[in-house]
């Protein structure tokens, strides 16, 4: 299991996987950070670097898709979404071309840079786009496992990557496949649905709560769309009380796609959602901003026992 | 196909017919837009131009075509129907639901011929040269045409494009200004002026050049020239919206107006 952050094991699985002709990769001038300089260098006939023009490259990249080439658009996430919105709707979903927009520095984890830089509306718009599905992974060996099944996935694609180093939860024997959630821990006393970062927040918060006696299961949820309904509702049936946790805002992300979830299914049990709280924060570390704008370990932990009270 | 101009300014003439003919049927459209478009269209497509093979759309070897000023639509299906991609009876479905050739409004690549949506002014130029990256990659020599229309290179992703083609030095990439002076709201010069038109592009890394947009015999010779060395071609075509029909040209009105029965009979008395 590999310590690294999600952009690092997407800019070196391209590069790994690069003798593959038909993959191209784009960018819009942040290739150093988003990690595909890699592949420039390693493939430079197969590497745009498109210059600060996001709604260029999006569209640069459903042309490349229609001749068959299989194009990787990359930049930080809130640019390569917050730019492109038309582009991303004719171009891309509309036109249903075979593109990954892959968005690195996602959500309050991108820290310093502060809320015009913290991308935390993507998953709630991408998620609402007919065609697009939305792929967050959780570590190092899911990256790696989900950037070579979008080489392979044809249709358009957000795929959600972090800037901070995380820990390793998977080894080789993890099989990622798109749609699928995973238990990461079984518990028994509830569930926590989790996403990208908030796997690794969760699992610190589960070492507090078994601590005190409170075993929870813990579910991966890296694909976002289309979501996993089967485990959603088989896990939340069988713990009869449920809280999600992403780094996006609470309108429009996993929370809601839990929620919808069960409301198809007419489940109603204790059920709270930890994510941002439909506002902007402010500069700072992403561990402080966690902290204060209630996504830590802790915040979880809170969660968790809120909601079993109300079991 | 032919280079003899006088049988492509007949088929010019006929495409304006089917055109306002189908714009009229549906209703409502862009007739304006269509008609300033219809000899370059026709140039390209009939002209020996564009290789294209309507029995195999997807031809990897195939030249392009789009249409980024997508509401012209009403000339695109025309076309596409003329050379065989879609049946002329389809285009009785143009903008009705249940479309069986997806006829819409708008052009989609569910419609063979079409290779990718339109509908949002300014795409087009990006996904062309996109489409010229990828072929240029794969090693064949096509060469992708894209139609703009004046007001849309007053979207800012079109100059983003312009300095990505230069860039990669996209000689197989030709886009064609559809110059005709009006938007939907005002003429173009004063919703905001695109002059010095050729100074822009020449500045952005292209190759420019200029002619009358309704002179087959222009059309041609611009569209037969051979590639430059190792930069992308534009082609400014000075064009009059709503070229044909004397009470549609020049006139704002008609940009996106279906004619009533008696103007669209008044409309095909002048384009016999």
């Amino acid at each position: 299991m590999k310590d690294a952050a999600t952009r690092d094991a997407y800019g070196q699985t391209l590069v790994d996987i690069g003798a593959n002709t038909d993959i191209v990769v784009l960018d819009s001038g942040v290739s150093d950070s988003t990690r595909t300089k890699k592949f420039g260098q390693a493939f430079p006939d197969r590497f745009f670097n498109m210059g600060i023009a996001e709604a260029d490259m999006v569209c640069t990249a459903a042309g490349l898709a229609t001749t068959g080439k299989i194009p990787f658009a990359t930049s930080f996430s809130c640019f390569l979404l917050g730019r492109t919105m038309d582009q991303v709707l004719v171009s891309l979903a509309y036109s249903n071309t075979n593109v990954t927009l892959a968005g690195t520095h996602c959500g309050l984890a991108v820290g310093e840079d502060g809320p015009s830089a913290q991308m935390i509306v993507d998953i709630a718009y991408t998620r609402a786009i007919p065609n697009m599905i939305v792929i967050q992974p959780a570590d190092w060996e899911e990256t790696v496992q989900a950037t070579k099944a979008l080489v392979d996935y044809k249709g358009p694609a957000y795929f959600r990557l972090g800037r901070p180093k995380v820990k390793g939860i998977f080894d080789s024997s993890y099989k990622f496949e798109i749609g699928k959630g995973r238990v990461v821990k079984e518990g028994s006393d509830l569930v926590i649905f989790a996403t990208g970062t908030m796997v690794q927040e969760s699992l610190v918060a589960m070492e507090q709560l078994a601590n005190e006696n409170i075993n929870v299961t813990l579910v991966n949820i890296s694909t976002l769309k289309p979501i996993d309904r089967e485990i959603v509702v088989d896990q939340t049936r069988k713990h009869g009380a449920l809280i999600t946790a992403e780094d996006h805002n609470i309108i429009g992300g996993l929370g809601d796609a839990v929620g919808e979830v069960l409301l198809d299914n007419q489940i109603a049990v204790p059920f709270t959602r930890v994510a941002v709280k439909d506002q902007f924060a402010e500069t700072g570390t992403g561990p402080q901003l966690y902290e204060k704008y209630g996504l830590s370990h802790n915040h979880i932990v809170k969660a968790v026992k809120d909601t079993l009270n109300k079991k | 196909m032919t280079t003899d101009i006088k049988e492509l300014e007949n088929s010019a003439l006929e495409l304006r017919r089917l055109a306002l003919k189908i714009i009229f049927q549906a209703g409502s459209g862009h007739p304006g837009g269509s008609l300033s478009a219809t000899d370059l269209m026709t140039a390209l497509f009939f002209g020996g131009i564009l290789r294209y093979d309507s029995s195999n759309p997807k031809d990897p070897k195939r030249d392009r075509f789009l249409l980024s000023k997508g509401h012209a639509s009403g000339i695109h299906y025309s076309v596409l129907a003329r050379a065989g991609f879609i049946e002329v009876s389809d285009l009785d479905d143009y903008r009705k639901i249940n479309s069986k050739r997806f006829l819409s409004g708008h052009c989609h690549p569910k419609t063979p011929g079409v290779e990718i949506a339109s509908g949002s002014l300014g795409q087009g130029l990006s996904v062309a040269h996109g489409i010229a990256l990828g072929t240029r990659l794969q090693g064949f020599d096509s060469k992708t045409y894209v139609i703009l229309g004046d007001g849309e290179i007053q979207e800012g992703q079109i100059w983003e494009a312009a300095m990505s083609a230069s860039k990669f030095k996209s000689n197989n990439l030709i886009a064609i200004v559809d110059f005709n002076k009006v938007a939907q709201d005002n003429i173009t010069k004063d919703l905001k002026d695109i002059e010095p038109i050729e100074a822009k592009w020449e500045s952005f890394g292209w190759d420019v050049h200029r002619i009358d947009g309704h002179k087959m015999d222009e059309i041609m010779k611009v569209l037969q020239l051979p590639a430059h060395p190792d930069k992308p071609r534009v082609i400014i075509a000075d064009t009059i919206k709503g070229k044909g029909v004397s009470f549609m040209e020049g006139q704002t009105a008609w940009h996106g107006v279906a004619p009533s029965k008696e103007d669209y009979e008044k409309a095909l008395k002048e384009l016999e």
